[in-house]
């Protein structure tokens, strides 16, 4: 039984230009305990997918237009009013921000506002938020929490200021911890701690994590699954593993081609192409097809193609190519 | 206290605090410093130079200057400070909500605003004065329905601005109490920017009231306001220059020390990290 169930997920954003589906017919699930990465280039609908989940929508542009997002235990989270969806909020799923610059407030003391979100949603004295807070700066790993509690936000490095966000997301024990880009602003070093810090909360409480990156190494290093999107649609999904090996969507091959580093240490970069679609108004057939190097005529016809397993390929490893043979990168 | 800490550092906020303890002090320890009243009349002592007696020289009645300039510092403060202070609670709480609720209350409130600021100043005092008559009084329900306005704008960008941030978003989205997003959260943050206009606006207010009574339309004599001050000298300016430098410069120096000290603030205010 798996924690979240995404079932074809329709989200649009009303824009001068007209309607954009950010999301369209997205289907995944998170089991409890996995960390599930969603991987993309800008604007394909990653942000768009998780931020749908808990309707985190700044505006009032945004809307689900379709599908189910049932948690476990709690039902469709996409048919909750919202006076009840702001009690799942930080309490059953935790959102991390990308950045931790914006996402604490810079007139107020690091502690009040950890202890904040905690009296928010229990009934505990002020000294017993406090000690929570405390117990939660601990958690992950800040130095000198006690110190820390009086701080704000202005006197952390950006790191420091991450690990109080993720603080901040756990302090109510959430079953599953969306982590938008959570590593995007910090440099490496920085980056790699945080990354092992939330692997080890994974660990050690059992939550679950969606955790939203476009940088494929990020993936390899901390998720279990993963969805790769594009244009609003996941294309391929499976294990880290199979998928990164063994990629058999012509667009998670090209992301990898594009890749520098480990993963393509002995080929050149091939950059990708041209630039994503329009989402107010989606090529027919598969999206990729205008920039794919194996399309061929009937690629670019009929319905976008759904998820599918391929012959001769893990049964949890699916992807969305309309070809059906694997098609060869080198083609 | 930090903020405190951070003004003493600028040279500007040094200076602007020193000069405005300076204008306390002297205000309040005037009764110690001149044997003179403000309002006694001395018509054997009428138009003398600045001298070791009288610091600043006497008026036409023979009233001794320093004293009057030093009693007027309080009537020109209390109305400035009560006169932006007053409408700047109301403006910020005005843009506030504003910036936070948007849609229809937010159009509601600002076109309110672009009427009372199509609205000339000095017209609208002329119109009040008409009505009610000259008087202290009369001046404080003027700037009350106008000096608002600056605030409410201020703070309304500002809440905007702010309510975009993700911090906000998250309180937004656990369904903190609005009061407690308002006040707590956005406030604070917000208010930066109002507190360093609230410096000009000091400066500006103290200039406007002196040019009101100057008209006959605010403060009326005996009282020693400044503006009223220059008012009585003219008739005497060639002979008793003193009589009208010395309130001018009493308006000068408050107006550069408010200057400094709205410097200064938007140094200590600037937000960090």
């Amino acid at each position: 039984m798996s924690l979240l169930s995404i079932r074809n997920l329709q989200t649009e954003f009303r824009g001068p230009a007209g309607i954009a589906r950010a999301v369209d017919g997205v289907s995944f699930d998170v089991n409890p305990g996995e960390i599930f990465g969603i991987v993309g280039e800008s604007g394909c609908g990653k942000s768009a997918t998780c931020r749908s989940i808990l309707r985190l929508f700044a505006g009032a542009t945004a809307r689900i237009v379709g599908g189910e997002v049932i948690l476990e235990g709690t039902g469709d989270l996409a048919q909750m009013r919202e006076s009840e969806l702001a009690r799942v909020r930080g309490s059953e799923v935790a959102f991390i921000f990308q950045d931790p610059l914006t996402a604490l407030n810079p007139t107020m003391r690091i502690g009040k506002q950890v202890a904040e979100v905690i009296r928010r949603h229990r009934k505990v004295s002020r000294t017993q938020a406090r000690d929570a807070a405390l117990q939660l700066l601990r958690d992950v790993h800040i130095t000198s929490p006690e110190r820390r509690l009086d701080a704000f936000p202005h006197e952390l490095s950006g790191g420091l200021r991450q690990r109080v966000v993720i603080a901040m997301a756990l302090a109510l024990q959430p079953r599953l911890i969306i982590a938008d880009e959570p590593t995007t602003a910090l440099d490496v070093t920085v980056q790699d701690q945080i990354l092992r810090l939330l692997k080890e909360r994974r660990d050690s409480t059992g939550t679950s994590i969606i955790f939203i990156t476009h940088d494929l190494g990020v993936v390899s290093q901390i998720c279990d699954r993963m969805a790769v999107m594009y244009a609003g649609r996941v294309v391929e999904t499976g294990p880290v593993r199979q998928v990164l090996d063994q990629p058999s969507h012509p667009y998670t091959r090209a992301l990898l081609d594009a890749l520098p580093g480990q993963v393509a240490r002995d080929r050149d970069l091939t950059p990708i192409e041209g630039s994503p679609p329009s989402l107010i108004a989606p090529p027919a057939g598969c999206r990729f097809a205008p920039r794919c190097r194996v399309a061929r005529p009937g690629c670019a016809r009929g319905a976008a193609p759904a998820l599918k397993p391929r012959p001769g390929v893990a049964a949890d490893h699916l992807d969305a190519c309309i070809l059906t043979e694997v098609p060869d990168a080198a083609a | 206290m930090q903020v405190l800490k951070d003004l003493l550092r600028s040279p500007a906020g040094a200076l602007a605090l020193l000069m405005l303890l300076a204008t306390l002090l002297a205000t309040l320890l005037t009764p110690l410093l001149s044997p003179y009243d403000a309002f006694a009349l001395d018509f054997g002592n009428a138009l003398q130079p600045p001298s070791a007696a009288h610091w600043f020289g006497t008026d036409n009645f023979g009233r001794d200057i320093f004293t009057r300039v030093m009693a007027g510092a309080v009537y020109d403060l209390r109305l400035a400070l009560i006169c932006v202070f007053g409408p700047m609670a109301f403006g910020v709480l005005i843009g506030l909500v504003s910036g936070f609720f948007g849609g229809r209350v937010d159009a509601a409130l600002m076109r309110l605003t672009d009427i009372v600021w199509a609205f000339p100043f000095y017209v609208l005092v002329l119109a009040i004065v008409g009505v009610l008559g000259p008087s202290e009084a009369n001046l404080y329900i003027a700037f009350f329905l106008v000096n608002w306005i600056g605030y409410a704008r201020i703070v309304r960008g500002e809440t905007l601005l702010i309510g975009r941030l993700e911090f906000i978003e998250a309180t937004r989205v656990l369904r903190f109490g609005k009061p407690r997003i308002m006040l707590r959260h956005i406030l604070p943050n917000a208010v930066t920017p109002a507190l360093v206009y609230s410096m000009s606006d000091v400066v500006l207010t103290v200039q406007a009231v002196a040019a009101l009574s100057f008209f006959g339309l605010g403060v009326q004599p005996p009282a020693p306001e400044w503006g009223l001050l220059i008012v009585e000298s003219i008739d005497y300016m060639r002979e008793a220059p003193w009589m009208t430098l010395f309130p001018g410069l009493a308006i000068v120096w408050i107006g550069i020390a408010f200057s400094l000290l709205g410097e200064g603030l938007s140094v200590a205010l600037k937000p960090k990290g």
